[in-house]
């Protein structure tokens, strides 16, 4: 259940180019972070180093700690497919599996990661579609692709479907830029809601967002096109967006670039 | 003023356009290009239709002869005799050894190509997953009659060992007893033809493969899944639709090859209770190696069979479309 992530000196490659570098900070669990910046600073990057889903990507690689309490996620005897089960993700465009079912969908996971009574898993995917704020629109066509819905509730579908195998930390990347406004307000109400439970990182290119849904907010940057993000500063959101320490920050969010 | 109350009048009940006019005026205005384009591609629509209809028309027209002077029923005859009294022409014999065959080389080369696929697409490190790609294209070029050379010469030979095997182990079924014959038998041809419908088998559901969407392949990844997990949750079943309709192309080719089965399968015109023991035909190997000498009779006897060869193949291929069907919303083409 909602752990502490301690990231310390990180830096991910993609074949020689230096995608980012030196990232150290820490994100407290049953908290919302949000990353901002501009296109191309790293920040969906490092959110993928956070569940080792940066190596997918050929040429990547990871040099630094990454901690989920005292265990580092890059340490030599850990499994990365044992850290996805831990550390769920939710995308930019909503992916529900389009050969399976609604039901299928969210039992995905929990198939994964062994076999469960058909009981169990009815439990599973009720408790996690009313988790995700979805079970009153979907209960009568749990056997339907899910394919079919709009994408507000795919994106919602995608949600129960990560936080059906209860991990540690939940993590998003830009998951409602895809969405209407009012899909939007849906997933950020949600987000309100599974902090409770989960530690989660958002990245996000909507400074309101930000704003709304996150308690902390990291800002990353890079010098120029072809040199390595950096995180600038990590501070309170109220902060960031009322007297950020850095000058970069503040010309960020009040629009002078970006 | 003077204008809109132009543009508005109704117009006279006798100047309504007709019918053809006004659907050209919702058409609106075309382009030659787009005539011409139009016209090509309408136009090979159409010339595939008519290849089809011309080809179905001759074989139930020239079948229709033979069938009409079918004394002895050539369902039920296993003689191929058509110049006899009564001519006798049995289709069973050849359906049987056709579908068996083929059935054989299917349930070899499906499993096979598709894991060659997979290994291409997702395992094999690029540059080594091309040179396989590259051979497999190879295996496509190499003719039929190379295939039937390497078959009888090669092939046939190395048979006894497997044969013996399959007798001792599963000798009591029957199916796969041996009573120690050349190995010529349809068991060999399913082998060969396997290993003919291998490449267009496996190029067509590597394709397939690759289209799997990254971010379907990323769902799988994110929640756990290893590298078989999301082969089994995200690329099988999207590409599932592309691997029958690959494996309906390698099942043409495999029912209707011909010089290779001519060359390897022994020409004694029976159905063996064994798929070992020699014997057997198939109607393309059928056709080709009796069509020189056959009378005009003959000819319609063939032609007839040529006819059963063609309905098989519609119904199979129908067979496969109904499958795909029936789970179109979940094919992944609407995602």
């Amino acid at each position: 259940m909602a752990k502490r992530i301690d990231v310390s000196g990180l830096t991910a490659y993609y074949g020689s180019h230096k995608a980012i570098e030196d990232i150290s900070m820490t994100v407290e669990p049953r908290s919302v972070t949000a990353f901002i910046g501009p296109s191309g600073c790293g920040k969906s990057t490092f959110l993928r180093t956070l569940n080792r889903m940066h190596e997918v990507t050929p040429g990547g690689r990871v040099e630094g700690k990454v901690l989920l309490d005292d265990e580092d996620l890059y340490g030599a005897s850990i499994d990365p497919v044992a850290v996805r089960r831990t550390v769920g993700m939710v995308f930019q465009r909503p992916n529900p599996f389009p050969t399976m079912s609604i039901f299928d969908n969210v039992a995905a996971g929990l198939r994964l990661n062994g076999s469960y009574k058909k009981s169990e898993l009815n439990d599973v995917v009720e408790k996690s579609l009313k988790g995700a704020n979805l079970w009153n629109e979907v209960k009568d066509r749990l056997n339907k692709p899910g394919s079919g819905l709009s994408g507000g509730q795919q994106q919602r579908l995608c949600i129960a479907r990560a936080i059906a195998v209860e991990p540690d930390v939940l993590l998003m990347d830009e998951p409602c830029s895809a969405l209407d406004p009012i899909s939007t307000l849906a997933i950020e109400d949600l987000i309100g809601e599974l902090k409770e439970r989960f530690t989660i990182v958002i990245v996000t290119h909507n400074m309101q967002q930000a704003a709304r849904v996150s308690d902390r907010t990291a800002f990353f940057n890079l010098a120029a096109v072809g040199q390595p993000g950096k995180l600038i500063e990590i501070d309170d959101t109220e902060r960031i967006f009322s007297n950020p320490s850095v000058q970069a920050t503040e010309d960020y969010i009040s629009g002078r670039f970006g | 003023m003077d204008i809109s109350t132009q543009n508005t009048a109704a117009p006279p009940v006798t100047d309504q356009p007709s019918d053809a006019q006004q659907k050209r005026a919702a058409r609106g205005a075309t382009r030659p290009g787009d005539r011409i384009f139009l016209g090509l591609s309408r136009g090979s629509g159409i010339f595939l239709l008519v290849i089809m209809a011309a080809i179905a028309v001759f074989l139930t027209y020239r079948a229709a002869i033979a069938i009409g002077k079918d004394e002895a029923n050539f369902f039920t005859t296993f003689e191929w005799n058509p110049t006899g009294t009564p001519p006798e022409f049995g289709i069973a014999v050849l359906a049987f050894g056709t579908v068996v065959s083929s059935i054989i080389a299917m349930a070899i080369a499906v499993p096979v190509s598709v894991g060659i696929a997979l290994f291409i697409t997702h395992y094999a490190p690029r540059r080594i997953g091309g040179v396989i790609a590259y051979v497999v294209d190879l295996l496509a070029a190499v003719p039929s009659i190379v295939y039937g050379l390497w078959g009888v010469l090669f092939l046939v030979p190395q048979l006894d060992g497997l044969y013996g095997w399959l007798d001792d182990y599963l000798g009591w079924t029957g199916v796969f007893s041996w009573q120690g014959g050349a190995p010529r038998s349809l068991f060999t041809v399913g082998i060969l033809l396997a290993i003919m419908i291998l490449p267009i088998i496996t190029n067509v559901s590597r394709e397939v493969f690759r289209q799997v969407p990254q971010m379907h392949e990323e769902a799988a990844l994110a929640l756990g899944a290893t590298r078989w997990e999301v082969i089994r949750m995200a690329v099988l079943p999207f590409g599932r639709s592309g691997i029958i309709s690959a494996s309906m192309l390698g099942l043409g080719r495999a029912l209707g090859e011909t010089m290779a089965v001519a060359m390897v399968l022994s020409p004694l015109f029976d159905i063996q209770a064994s798929l070992l023991d020699y014997g057997g035909g198939t109607f393309a190997q059928n056709i080709a190696s009796k069509f020189n000498e056959a009378t005009e009779m003959g000819r319609d006897a063939l032609i007839a069979s040529g006819l059963v060869l063609f309905v098989i193949t519609l119904l199979v291929n129908g067979a496969a479309r109904m499958i795909i069907a029936r789970r179109k919303e979940y094919s992944g083409a609407n995602a």
